[in-house]
């Protein structure tokens, strides 16, 4: 009885929606020619990175501070249990992986620098390291993460304490996050090095954290 | 009819889908790939809407970035309950509630 | 009806059959699989919604990493559960 009601409820709700959507009206506010408009002053050329690292900069702000929640709910729930022996992988496999590891931290720096001018950015950088470092951990090249050290612990920060401090700076001087065009650009590559290197650690550490629990009870 | 009203009633679709797999459906590890649905469902209004009157919009392109990152990290935190429940009780769907 | 709008059609078609798919297969690793193979379909839809942005994160943290983690996880439960059974 309740997988009736539920499934003819989502039908209708699907039929209802795209009926709406047909008749939508563009939409009253059109925030594009502000986005051009201001693109020159922002720092960087490419009007997606500025939405996210100028314009809505708070809101990436508070996004790389729910990442690094997620990690301590993982660190908090997870138990430590070693992740057993070792298997054996084949040596082809890991040097096919070493070499395909290079290449991807070439081209996470690349989307890193490429962020300001064509698609690309800190998010799509950090998520091309933290695949290299999954992609070394499944071939045995590099161990799972146990209870982090000290510099893992200021690693996964890193990203976060910059573009705080680079906040708190701003907001002594102007406004919050209101960067002076001048500098914006330099500011603005600053805190995608430090969120590329942090997520990438980050991400990495959602996959290399949870796969030390083995599952077992306490 | 433009590709992006194509995209937003696949994504109501897809949203709807969601929902009613994660009100149907036992088994956690389904469950969340139900919720990923969802998620990939309400990202594709919001940019498909956006984008149905030409011209790509940055700003609806940039929200779903957030997204997909903190949808992500969700997942994963739901991933190390599902197995930490696993180790402790040895199933996968939660215990049914009692009636009082 | 030209050709562009024919391939988002069929897209959308083959995102919206991988989703169900994924919902309903019987094997766990099958419905996982279908999941990758969804979220790469989503990755192309978004290159046609001009947002490549998008497309670039969600091929390698929408598919690839969350393919991962939910691959590892079904691995560990299943080791678990062989251990067990083994007892």
């Amino acid at each position: 009885m309740k997988r009736v009601v539920v499934v003819g409820g989502a039908f209708a709700f699907t039929l209802l929606l795209v009926a709406a959507m047909r008749e939508l009206a563009p939409a009253a506010i059109d925030l594009r020619p502000s986005v051009a408009a201001h693109l020159a002053a922002s720092g960087v050329e490419h009007p997606v990175t500025a939405v996210l690292l100028n314009y809505r900069g708070y809101d990436t702000l508070l996004e790389i501070a729910v990442l690094l929640l997620a990690l301590l709910g993982i660190l908090a729930v997870t138990r430590d249990q070693g992740g057993g022996a070792p298997r054996p992988v084949d040596p082809l496999l890991q040097m096919l992986a070493r070499i395909a590891a290079t290449l991807m931290i070439v081209v996470a720096i690349y989307l890193l620098w490429a962020g300001a001018f064509r698609p690309g950015g800190a998010f799509q950088a950090g998520a091309v390291l933290a695949a290299a470092m999954v992609l070394l951990h499944l071939t045995g090249l590099l161990p799972g993460w146990r209870q982090p050290g000290v510099r893992l612990r200021w690693g996964l920060a890193a990203g976060f304490l910059v573009f705080l401090a680079v906040a708190a700076a701003l907001l002594l001087a102007g406004g919050l996050l209101t960067y002076p065009p001048a500098h914006a650009g330099a500011l603005i590559l600053l805190i995608e090095s430090g969120l590329t290197f942090s997520l990438g650690l980050i991400l990495a550490g959602l996959f290399l954290f949870l796969s030390r629990d083995e599952g077992d009870a306490p | 009819m433009t590709s992006g009203l194509i995209f937003a009633g696949a994504g109501a679709a897809l949203f709807a889908m969601g929902v009613a797999g994660v009100l149907l459906i036992e088994h956690l590890l389904r469950r969340i790939l139900a919720f990923n649905l969802m998620g990939s469902g309400a990202f594709l209004v919001l940019v498909g809407l956006a984008q149905h009157h030409d011209a790509p919009d940055p700003v609806p392109q940039a929200m779903v970035l957030t997204g997909i990152v903190v949808a992500v990290a969700a997942t994963a935190l739901a991933l190390a309950l599902v197995r930490r429940l696993h180790g402790l009780t040895g199933s996968l769907e939660l215990p049914e509630a009692e009636d009082d | 009806m030209n050709l562009g709008l024919a391939f988002d059609l069929l897209l959308a078609a083959s995102l919206l059959w991988s989703a169900w798919r994924a919902l309903n297969a019987s094997r766990l690793d099958r419905a996982i699989v279908l999941f990758i193979v969804f979220g790469l379909l989503m990755a192309l839809a978004w290159a046609r919604l001009s947002a490549p942005d998008i497309a670039l994160a969600e091929a390698a943290i929408g598919a690839g990493l969350t393919g991962a983690l939910l691959l590892d996880a079904y691995g560990a439960l299943r080791r678990r559960d062989t251990a067990e059974a083994r007892e």
